[in-house]
């Protein structure tokens, strides 16, 4: 057919002549490719492409296109590994090489940096098919605004000739010497067909350079996958089945010919898809300044004057608090760091987080210190709070002599003895439970840890609650918890007990 | 004014403030709060973020990112980390800035989530394909998380080269303040990016060299950079070194428990000081060298079976007995055991 955009494609001085068999021959190249291809190392006039090959017909059809649609400026050209590995040498436009069957992943990421530029994945079979399925089926599966297109020849070209997903049944390939048996290797692999049962792409077509009126089918195909992506509509993927001459030993003639009669049937030609999808927006993140999103204060914003005045009188403090997932456990150790941060002492937190605690027991380490803390990590506790009896047979053996032990419990286990410690028993979890809520029991023992070490301020835990407590019933029991607690340990020392099983003695 | 912050989102903290709008990961314990805090953040100051289907997946679209020119990064561990090798041996053939934090984790093969250094050898010899280097560097604090962070960037650019900020699951997780201050974003000029513009038109990236002689220029080329790297780079921090008679080296999380080691053991007599190397590759050899003059013993300290070790030997050249204690498993030694390894050594010398 006479197509009025070849025409419009070519230089005034190609020049062209009458063919003996009657077709015009026009000897020219597209001016999107480079005049001398530099970037090889010799022959440097012509392409490292075998004759009949169908990537040279591909590279001709993609550059005729960027240049009728004068994108030669704006697109970046993302070559795989493969024979295609070096079409960097070719196309004269920004150029990406990349790792074997990377080329979507890769190409996303310089679409999101680089939006309204064209990006082109042009990769071939054992590239796309096989080492790459994944990032393929993803790509597509995202909408990535990018056009991809695949060359299948059935083969992997480069490395001689073995066997790729998309080898025929029963094609004789290195790797497959009896040809191609799907009860070893499987079918051959349906891209198009596989990327059209995704909601995303916009349009997928499979095409074939298997003769004049298929390449020109070809052509169309590859410019309306261009187009798409200028107008932003997202994914297009052409599939284009593609003669191996020198892999398949035929001459290209014959190869032409064996893309038409062999493949087609298996690969059929068709539009897959063809519609701009809809996708939803969904909820626009909100657009802060630097500063707020990483809650860097202003310098003037100081800290509490009042939260300094506290006598710190130790030189550190090393807490371990353990107990069931569930009970506050490393929220209480947040709390706490979050008391000495504004105290102006050094303060560091470090969790339990392996499978223990998805089991159900969690731990965390505390250290407050008026100096740089070496190690975060608290093996010999100055106080544990025990959140469970199993956390303090647990830990108990590990607290410093002279230590401190506040447990979470009724009274203390009557076979339970921790020499050289003091074991204070807090019904905590009953004080929170008659203030309304259990959940602040960890609060509970806060309050006694404050009120039996005195290590922070009980006003900078009311500061840092009330900060950090959003539902106000919730900070209102919290702040009633505080004070129970430590009122507890108050009675206790007045009435001169250590601890008693009801905690009202 | 500080913040309380966890070492894995003073990460992202820190990669904003150096300008980084482009984060592709795939979540791994103990790492995922960097993937989650880039998604959380990102969006919000213009970024992109982008949960890839695989490590593989993300460590190419930092490729891609990184061949436009724009600041990039992934966070990761172990098992993510290996699958993400290949990838940064393209990296670092095409000489793309990037940045990469491993979240350091039990392994071989699954191994356990609890915090290990057994990644040494593959982030500071390189674990990919051929040669190259990433230059490393080591936090031990969630202050170092964002600091260092910030720098990966600035060295990522300088060197054109892949840098891994190579921390393990206690830094990563732990809580400590933090102090950051906003700062302009003064993004470096990269003329050599790929941006689908008239001027970048030109512009190739990529790693292949099919002639053996480009190839060979190629690499002497990177090596020259290295070269300079090793000049310029190595950082490192010591702490009661003037007197002291046994040196104790370890990094990360360990380098804060020998901190307090060479404190424990200073109060019962023994003139004991710490060298922390800071940046892995380029190692600080020569610092290292120079504080073995008065030193009588060195006791290097891991959470592998002896990895970084074997660049103290190298760099003490023989000079100075130097010691090894290793735990692996994810078990992270405590105070009163290493005082007590170094105390063994140390009897045993006499």
């Amino acid at each position: 057919m006479a197509d009025e955009n070849v025409i419009s494609v070519l230089d005034p001085e190609v020049k062209s002549e009458v063919s003996n068999n009657g077709y015009e021959l026009v000897h020219s190249k597209s001016p999107l490719f480079y005049d001398l291809y530099e970037r090889k190392s010799e022959l440097k006039h012509q392409t490292h492409y075998c004759p009949g090959c169908g990537h040279g017909v591909a590279h001709k059809l993609i550059a005729e296109a960027l240049q009728e649609l004068k994108l030669q400026d704006k697109t970046i050209f993302v070559s795989p590994v493969g024979c295609s590995v070096f079409a960097y040498c070719y196309f004269d436009v920004g150029n990406v090489q990349v790792a074997h069957g990377r080329a979507p992943a890769s190409a996303t990421a310089i679409k999101r940096s680089c939006p309204d530029k064209i990006v082109i994945s042009y990769q071939g079979d054992g590239d796309l098919a096989a080492i790459g399925t994944a990032e393929i089926v993803h790509a597509a599966n995202r909408g990535e605004k990018i056009t991809v297109f695949f060359v299948n020849n059935g083969i992997y070209g480069m490395t001689g000739g073995q066997m790729a997903p998309t080898t025929l049944v029963g094609q004789k390939s290195t790797t497959s010497p009896w040809g191609r048996r799907p009860a070893n290797e499987g079918f051959p692999l349906h891209m198009a067909e596989l990327l059209a049962t995704l909601e995303a792409p916009a349009y997928i077509e499979r095409v074939a350079l298997s003769d004049n009126k298929n390449i020109m089918k070809a052509r169309r195909a590859i410019r309306k996958a261009l187009e798409l992506q200028r107008d932003g509509a997202g994914f297009s993927f052409v599939e284009i089945l593609s003669p191996c001459p020198t892999i398949w030993s035929k001459d290209p003639v014959e190869a032409r010919r064996w893309v038409l009669e062999n493949m087609t049937p298996i690969f059929p030609l068709n539009v897959f898809r063809d519609r701009r999808p809809e996708i939803p927006v969904g909820k626009e993140p909100p657009q802060r300044t630097v500063a707020d999103v990483l809650e860097i204060a202003p310098k003037d914003r100081a800290l509490a004057p009042a939260a300094l005045k506290h006598a710190h009188r130790f030189k550190d403090v090393k807490i371990k608090i353990a107990g069931f997932g569930g009970q506050g456990v490393l929220l209480l150790g947040q709390l706490l760091i979050e008391m000495g941060m504004r105290e102006a002492l050094e303060v560091s937190w470090l969790p339990s987080y392996g499978p223990e605690m998805r089991s159900g027991s969690a731990h965390c380490h505390v250290c407050l210190s008026k100096e740089r803390i070496g190690s975060p990590l608290v093996s010999c506790p100055d106080v544990l709070v025990a959140m469970n009896e199993f956390s303090l047979r647990k830990f108990a053996h590990e607290v410093e002599n002279g230590g401190l032990i506040l447990y979470n419990g009724a009274s203390i286990p009557a076979d339970f003895a921790a020499p050289g410690t003091q074991v204070v028993a807090i019904p905590a979890a009953e004080i929170a439970d008659k203030l309304g809520s259990t959940k602040a029991t960890n609060i509970v023992m806060m309050g006694a840890l404050l009120e039996e070490t005195e290590c922070l301020a009980p006003g900078t835990a009311l500061s840092v609650l009330e900060d950090k407590v959003k539902k106000l019933d919730l900070l209102e029991i919290d702040r009633k918890a505080l004070t129970a607690g430590r009122l507890f340990i108050d009675d206790q020392a007045h009435i001169g007990a250590v601890s008693q099983p009801d905690g009202f003695a | 004014m500080r913040q309380l912050c966890k070492g894995n989102v003073a990460v992202v903290k820190g990669a904003i403030l150096a300008g980084c709008r482009a984060y592709y990961g795939y979540p791994i314990t103990p790492a995922s709060e960097i993937a989650e805090s880039a998604a959380l953040y990102f969006p919000q100051v213009g970024g992109t973020f982008l949960q890839a289907e695989s490590e593989v997946a993300a460590i190419n679209m930092v490729y891609g990112a990184a061949a436009a020119g724009t600041r990039v990064m992934t966070g990761s561990s172990g098992p993510g980390v290996s699958l993400m090798q290949e990838g940064m041996s393209y990296l670092a053939g095409a000489e793309l800035p990037c940045v990469i934090v491993d979240v350091m984790r039990g392994g071989p093969g699954l191994g356990n989530i609890a915090p290990e250094q057994s990644d040494y050898f593959a982030m500071v010899k390189g674990g990919g394909h051929g040669n190259y280097r990433n230059i490393v560097l080591a936090p031990a604090s969630v202050q170092e998380m964002a600091d260092l962070t910030m720098l990966a960037f600035d060295l990522a650019d300088k060197y054109r080269n892949p840098v891994v900020v190579l921390t393990d699951g206690f830094v990563g997780q732990m809580m400590e303040p933090l102090d950051l201050e906003d700062r302009e974003i003064r993004l470096p000029e990269k003329p050599w990016a790929v941006q689908g513009t008239p001027e970048t038109r030109a512009n190739l990236v990529s790693s292949i060299y099919l002639e053996t002689d480009e190839l060979e220029d190629h690499q002497r080329r990177m090596e020259a950079k290295y070269m300079r790297a090793q000049q310029a780079e190595p950082r490192y921090e010591v702490c009661h070194t003037e007197d002291a008679e046994v040196l104790l080296v370890g990094y990360g999380i360990v380098s804060r428990v020998l901190l307090s080691t060479a404190e424990a053991l200073r109060q019962e007599g023994v003139k004991a000081g710490l060298f922390r190397p800071i940046t892995l590759w380029p190692f600080p050899s020569q610092a290292l060298a120079k504080a073995a003059a008065k030193v009588e013993k060195f006791v290097v300290v891991e959470l592998s079976n002896g990895q970084m070790v074997e660049d103290v030997r190298l760099a003490l050249n023989g000079k100075v007995p130097v010691e090894f204690y290793g735990r692996v498993g994810g078990n992270v030694p405590s105070v009163a055991e290493l005082q007590h390894q170094v105390l063994t050594r140390l009897a045993v010398a006499v």
